[in-house]
């Protein structure tokens, strides 16, 4: 549990520890930290940056989610890449292929990239739970197969079409896209920020409310307890590989239905992997991962605003980099000092020699 | 474990133990040492004779464990001197309690398996001789001492048990060790191997090594230690004479006097069948060796079946099948005449049983979540914690309030995590959870392991009222002295099946440790005796039997 200090302390403590690493860097490759910084923060105040970075963490937190999911009960799913690129594909082919009434068509689309999403991570989590690969191995390994699979689909024998030297699905129908909020000259902010909010919202939803959402968690704190308490391993790694796999389908939505409403060779890629370290970052709590997509997605914005003023931008990957660490270290520290505290608040209920005997033994086990 | 016996004063008079020879071989002074919350050891004197086999005896929990790793470097003591052969030392490291002489033999081995005996014993130590002919003919005169027969060059995976424990042995005598720290030796021991162990103890401090033998095994302390020490409760309580002093007398200076009686002598006993066990087998996986054999076992309203045995003779796999955790090859398992036998854990569980899992910790509670959250283990699809697929947290709330005062759990309130109790108010919990929505049956494993003796009373006594309820319990436990005092029947496990059975009202914890060892039927007459052949009432095999 813990307070909110407990809470906000460690990634406080961890991104003050990032930046400063980053200075000395910067300071070493002969850079002003200050300029790059201000840099930074000033690129904020254009409009479109601000847009920008708001898409790309809408993307960036359906990925956490989906990462997420699967760090709860101790399962990596490697292969949220593969499964939002295929689950992007088939939808941008399905929403194209069909002319629906509005909002139907986007409903349709919507479910075909989850059903994708899920049905690809599905063998994985059919060969963990019937044969005992690690899903770790078996994620990535689709990963590759799923460029293939994409590069199939999109082909002009197959679904797409040649496009100048690009290739992709056919444009898809009014009806199956989604209208932003317009900003003006700053641009559009995608309306799926409203679908990754809802997501969100289900999120927490499931993991502190329902039988389901505790059973996972519970398999995730202690396989073991979790065993004796009932909970069906085999079902749960299951069924939670598919949410996790569907969850991640809808994360490449916001571009599809929101701006390039193609799936084209330049569809953008690499978010899978964002996304695990987006879920470390906000310890899988839904709050958490929107401040985490979010600071994420503005480092990956400012990369521009560096170049400008001659700083190598280089420099935001190593922030990302040392924030993730950092933010891992100091959440272990804290635990570890709250469980200490706790304890003593507890061993302070009743004070040694008074009262009734206690194992004196019992702090150091545990 | 504790052997509890019924109240009396201590024999033996408390206070620093006389040593007679010049200069002893270790001296522990006035050593205290606080953890968050507790005081695992407080003001503890020892002092140990060289050439002697110093037993250190107490119960789990006591502090022994913590007072040798004070003492092996492992941690360091808030105040108090530690003497080796006279010296005052401080240990900040092993490292620095090896230099001074000072070795330890862990409970739990610490063995590389892919490495042969001569690797493991030179792994970290090649400073002293090398890793060539010198150190090999140097292993194997220690080998010789150690009472290692088998080929240097052996894998340490092909060992058995009792050959990898003399490999550790080998380890630290390699390293130079004079004083020898042997952590519940002779718990992972057969009684054949308990015997050559003690063998080349003996031969051993003939050489002029000097050990320190923990324990709770009473029988065994007495047959094998030159003076005994006795802590419970974090102190030093009194040193006895192992020749003269009874393990009766033992028992009650390691428990003190204030002793709870687990007894239940009013029958309750229904004709009401409840659980119905029926040639239940279970085979290891990959061999046809069977775990479980053909168990038969009823147990009816209001009676209290205690399973006694030996760890590893399948009391974990027999729990673990009538649970559903683990699946059966053949049999049935009813409960109130409702088969069971392809029902999963959740739906025996929902069918009336509850269960007190033998180790708490891994298969008891969610240690970083809170006592309401824990609380929810096991019932999440049952009301009050919930109602169909969503949780009730209210309802868990106010149920775990209601747990925490009835069941007398000393806690700050209910969002602190399970993990910060204390083991006897984390079990206190467990009880109370799984007493919660009226089970039919309660399957207790070792309810009362590492608890103290407050916990304990309070835990018997709430098994006592629910089984005066009509309840029916299965009950496995290392502690003789709370099988015969809860059980109205008691069945004897061995090599996976029931081999006898025993009238709590007449037997004695001699006469079931024998039958424990497969030594036959149960004795009703011929009363125990006290000539440390057997196991006694203690008999606590391994504290992590079953572990996979």
């Amino acid at each position: 549990m813990g307070s909110i200090r407990a809470k906000l302390l460690p990634p406080a403590l961890a991104i003050a520890f990032a930046v400063l690493l980053c200075a000395v860097t910067l300071l070493f490759s002969g850079s002003s930290p200050l300029e790059a910084l201000g840099a930074m923060v000033g690129s904020l105040g254009r409009g479109t940056t601000a847009v920008d970075v708001v898409n790309t963490a809408t993307s960036y937190y359906i990925v956490a989610l989906a990462a997420a999911l699967g760090f709860q009960m101790n399962l990596l799913n490697i292969g949220i890449e593969g499964q939002y690129r295929l689950a992007a594909c088939v939808a941008a082919i399905v929403g194209g292929a069909v002319t629906l009434p509005f909002g139907l068509g986007v409903v349709v689309t919507m479910l075909a990239a989850a059903a994708t999403g899920a049905a690809w991570v599905g063998i994985a989590a059919l060969l963990k739970v019937y044969r005992g690969v690690s899903e770790v191995i078996s994620t990535i390994m689709l990963n590759a197969l799923s460029f293939g699979v994409i590069a199939y689909l999109i082909s002009s024998d197959m679904f797409g079409e040649l496009r100048g030297n690009n290739i992709g699905t056919p444009y898809l129908p009014e009806s199956s896209r989604v209208p932003g909020f317009s900003f003006g000259s700053s641009g559009t902010v995608f309306g799926m920020v409203l679908v990754a909010a809802a997501l969100g919202v289900g999120y927490w939803v499931l993991m502190n409310r329902t039988r389901f959402g505790f059973e996972l968690r519970a398999s995730g704190k202690s396989p073991t307890a979790a065993a004796a308490g009932g909970v069906n391993a085999k079902k749960m790694i299951l069924v939670t590989l598919l949410i996790s796999g569907a969850v991640a389908g809808l994360a490449g939505l916001p571009e599809l239905l929101g701006r390039d409403h193609t799936f084209s060779l330049n569809f953008p890629a690499g978010y899978g992997f964002t996304g695990l370290a987006v879920a470390l970052l906000g310890r899988n709590n839904p709050v958490g991962i929107a401040f985490g997509a979010l600071l994420w997605a503005f480092l990956d914005k400012s990369r521009l605003a560096l170049d400008n003023v001659g700083v190598p931008s280089e420099i935001v990957t190593i922030m990302q980099g040392s924030i993730v660490l950092s933010v891992v270290v100091a959440y272990e520290l804290v635990r570890r000092v709250e469980l200490r505290a706790e304890q003593r608040r507890v061993g302070g209920q009743n004070p040694p020699g008074s009262g009734e005997p206690r194992p004196v033994s019992a702090g150091g086990a545990v | 474990m504790t052997s509890p016996v019924p109240e009396e004063g201590t024999g033996h008079d408390a206070g620093v133990p006389s040593d007679t020879a010049a200069v002893p071989a270790v001296r522990l002074s006035g050593i205290t040492k606080r953890f968050p919350g507790v005081v695992a050891n407080s003001d503890v004197h020892l002092g140990v004779r060289a050439g002697e086999v110093h037993a250190l005896c107490g119960e789990n929990g006591a502090g022994k464990s913590t007072l040798m790793k004070i003492l092996y470097g492992m941690q360091q003591p808030d105040e108090g001197t530690i003497e080796v052969e006279g010296r005052e030392v401080v240990f900040r490291s092993p490292a620095d309690a090896i230099d001074a002489g000072v070795g330890m033999v862990h409970q739990h081995f610490m063995l590389a398996d892919n490495l042969t005996v001569l690797e493991n014993v030179l792994l970290g130590a090649e400073k002293l001789h090398g890793i060539g002919r010198r150190a090999r003919a140097r292993v194997s005169e220690l080998a010789r001492r150690a009472g290692l027969t088998v080929d240097l060059s052996l894998l340490v995976e092909e060992l058995g048990v009792a050959d990898r424990q003399r490999v550790e042995i080998l380890k630290v005598l390699y390293r130079g060790a004079r004083i020898v720290i042997l952590d519940e030796p002779t718990a992972v021991l057969v009684p054949q191997e308990v015997d050559e162990l003690f063998a080349t103890l003996r031969e051993m401090r003939a050489d002029g090594y000097t050990f320190l033998f923990i324990s709770h095994k009473l029988d065994e302390v007495r047959a094998i230690a030159d003076a005994v020490t006795v802590i419970r409760r974090g102190t030093t309580v009194g040193t006895a004479d192992p020749r003269t002093v009874t393990s009766r007398q033992l028992a009650e200076m390691m428990v003190g006097s204030e002793l709870p009686s687990p007894e239940t002598r009013v029958s309750s006993v229904t004709d009401v069948e409840v659980l119905r066990v029926e040639g239940l087998t279970l085979r290891s996986e990959g061999s046809e060796r069977p775990l479980l054999d053909s168990i038969d076992l009823t147990v009816r309203a209001g009676e209290i079946v205690g399973i006694a045995g030996v760890e590893g003779n399948g009391q974990v796999e027999l729990v673990e099948a009538v649970m559903g955790m683990r699946r059966a090859h053949a049999g049935t398992v009813r409960l109130s005449g409702v088969d069971l036998t392809s029902k999963g854990t959740m739906a025996r569980r929902e069918a009336g049983i509850g269960y007190v899992p033998e180790d708490r910790t891994r298969h008891g509670l969610l240690l970083d979540e809170p006592l309401w959250s824990n609380r929810i283990l096991g019932f999440q699809s049952r009301r009050p914690v919930s109602s169909g697929a969503w949780l009730s947290i209210e309802g868990a709330r106010t149920d775990t309030t209601r747990i925490v005062e009835q069941f007398d759990v000393r806690t700050p309130g209910i969002d602190v995590a399970a993990g910060a109790l204390s083991g006897g108010n984390q079990q206190k919990l467990i009880v109370g959870r799984e007493l919660s929505g009226d089970p039919v049956l309660l399957i207790a494993s070792h309810p009362t392991r590492g608890v103290d003796v407050g916990a304990q009373a309070g835990i018997w006594e709430h098994i006592k009222t629910a089984r005066a309820n009509g309840l029916a319990v299965l009950l496995v436990s290392a502690d003789l002295d709370e099988l015969i005092g809860l059980s109205d029947t008691i069945k004897v496990i061995y090599g996976g099946r029931l081999v006898a059975d025993a009238d709590p009202r007449s037997v004695t914890p001699e006469d079931l440790g024998a039958a424990m060892t497969g030594a036959g039927e149960v004795g009703t007459d011929d009363g125990g005796t006290d000539d440390g052949g057997t196991d006694d009432g203690g008999t606590d095999r391994s504290t992590r039997g079953g572990d996979r």
